[in-house]
């Protein structure tokens, strides 16, 4: 049991890493984009759009809490 | 072709960082306790990674191409994005840069106060070279198999990937110290902005989007992924200086 959570533990942290936030966030943009095609929205650009809100949000964060600890 | 020229580069330097990492761990545990147990350990850890390369590899072809594009593409940009966020803050100031020399010493002294092992193997030096080679080689199997499958050409990932263990290697056995001179923020900058790209790039398309410019919009969104890194570790930086001054005037 030891080994199976240690083995979960590794993948999570190796993919997900530091801030889930980034992945449910991923997660949702692709959902998104995938039901807008379903639909015949051609919306290229929602996943740039993500990574650049995504990516500034945990960034900036990161920085500011790091100062208050 | 640029396709082609990303997947090896992206592979290489992805599997280069990983193989240093490992390299360092090798190194400390074979110095301080002895060979034979260490290598025997390294032996076994690439043993069982071959195994779960062949059992993972040829199960990708099977899938259909585009959920597979959209799975991987996903898998890479929460991967590329974590990569590209911890590079950023340390470029920021806000994390210090990974630094193997200390790594190597860590391990050193660790590997000293834990209970010698004269007779038979040592398990300490078999246990620790086999969870580094291991675990840092499951990172490698990981991106070599997603950059690889999301193409249908895992092979062409192999071969960054064994281009980079070479090189790894090759400069490891010269110099019998860690490769504290590789410049490891720079090469997890460069490999975050990719995978990001990647990941864009291809879970839109297994999404099902129609990238305007087709292949050419690959370059485009690695143009974005990079200005906006560099914005980034601009404004973190700033933001930390500004930051580290207030708190020494008060």
């Amino acid at each position: 049991m030891k080994y199976v959570e240690g083995f979960l533990r590794f993948w999570y942290d190796f993919i997900v890493g530091d801030d889930w936030r980034v992945a449910v966030g991923v997660v949702i943009a692709i959902a998104v984009t995938v039901f807008a095609v379903d639909r015949g929205a051609n919306w290229w650009w929602l996943l740039p759009a993500a990574v650049g809100s995504l990516l500034t949000m945990t960034v900036l964060r990161e920085a500011g809490q790091s100062h208050r600890r | 072709m640029t396709h082609d020229l990303f997947i090896v580069l992206a592979s290489f330097l992805a599997c280069a960082v990983e193989m240093v990492e490992a390299l360092t761990i090798v190194l400390a545990v074979g110095v301080t306790r002895g060979w034979r147990s260490t290598l025997i350990g390294t032996v076994t850890a690439l043993g069982a990674l071959a195994l779960v390369v062949a059992a993972l590899g040829p199960a990708l072809a099977v899938l259909p191409i585009d959920g597979l594009r959209l799975v991987v593409g996903g898998l890479l940009l929460v991967f590329g994005l974590q990569w590209l966020r911890k590079a950023i803050l340390r470029y920021g100031g806000v994390k210090a840069l990974h630094d193997e020399d200390a790594v190597f010493v860590d391990e050193q002294q660790a590997a000293r106060a834990a209970t010698p092992d004269r007779d038979g193997l040592d398990w300490y030096a078999f246990t620790v070279a086999f969870k580094g080679v291991f675990l840092e080689g499951l990172e490698v199997a990981f991106i070599v198999i997603t950059i690889g499958g999301a193409q249908n050409n895992v092979a062409l990932a192999a071969v960054g990937a064994v281009t980079a263990a070479a090189v790894v290697l090759a400069a490891g056995l010269a110099l019998h110290h860690p490769l504290s001179r590789v410049p490891e923020n720079t090469i997890k900058f460069v490999v975050g902005v990719m995978l990001t790209t990647f990941g864009v790039f291809w879970a839109g398309e297994g999404a099902g989007v129609e990238w305007p410019g087709h292949d050419a919009a690959l370059l485009g969104v690695l143009v974005y992924v990079a200005t906006l890194s560099v914005l980034l570790v601009a404004a973190t930086r700033r933001r930390h200086e500004r930051l580290v001054a207030a708190e020494v005037a008060a």
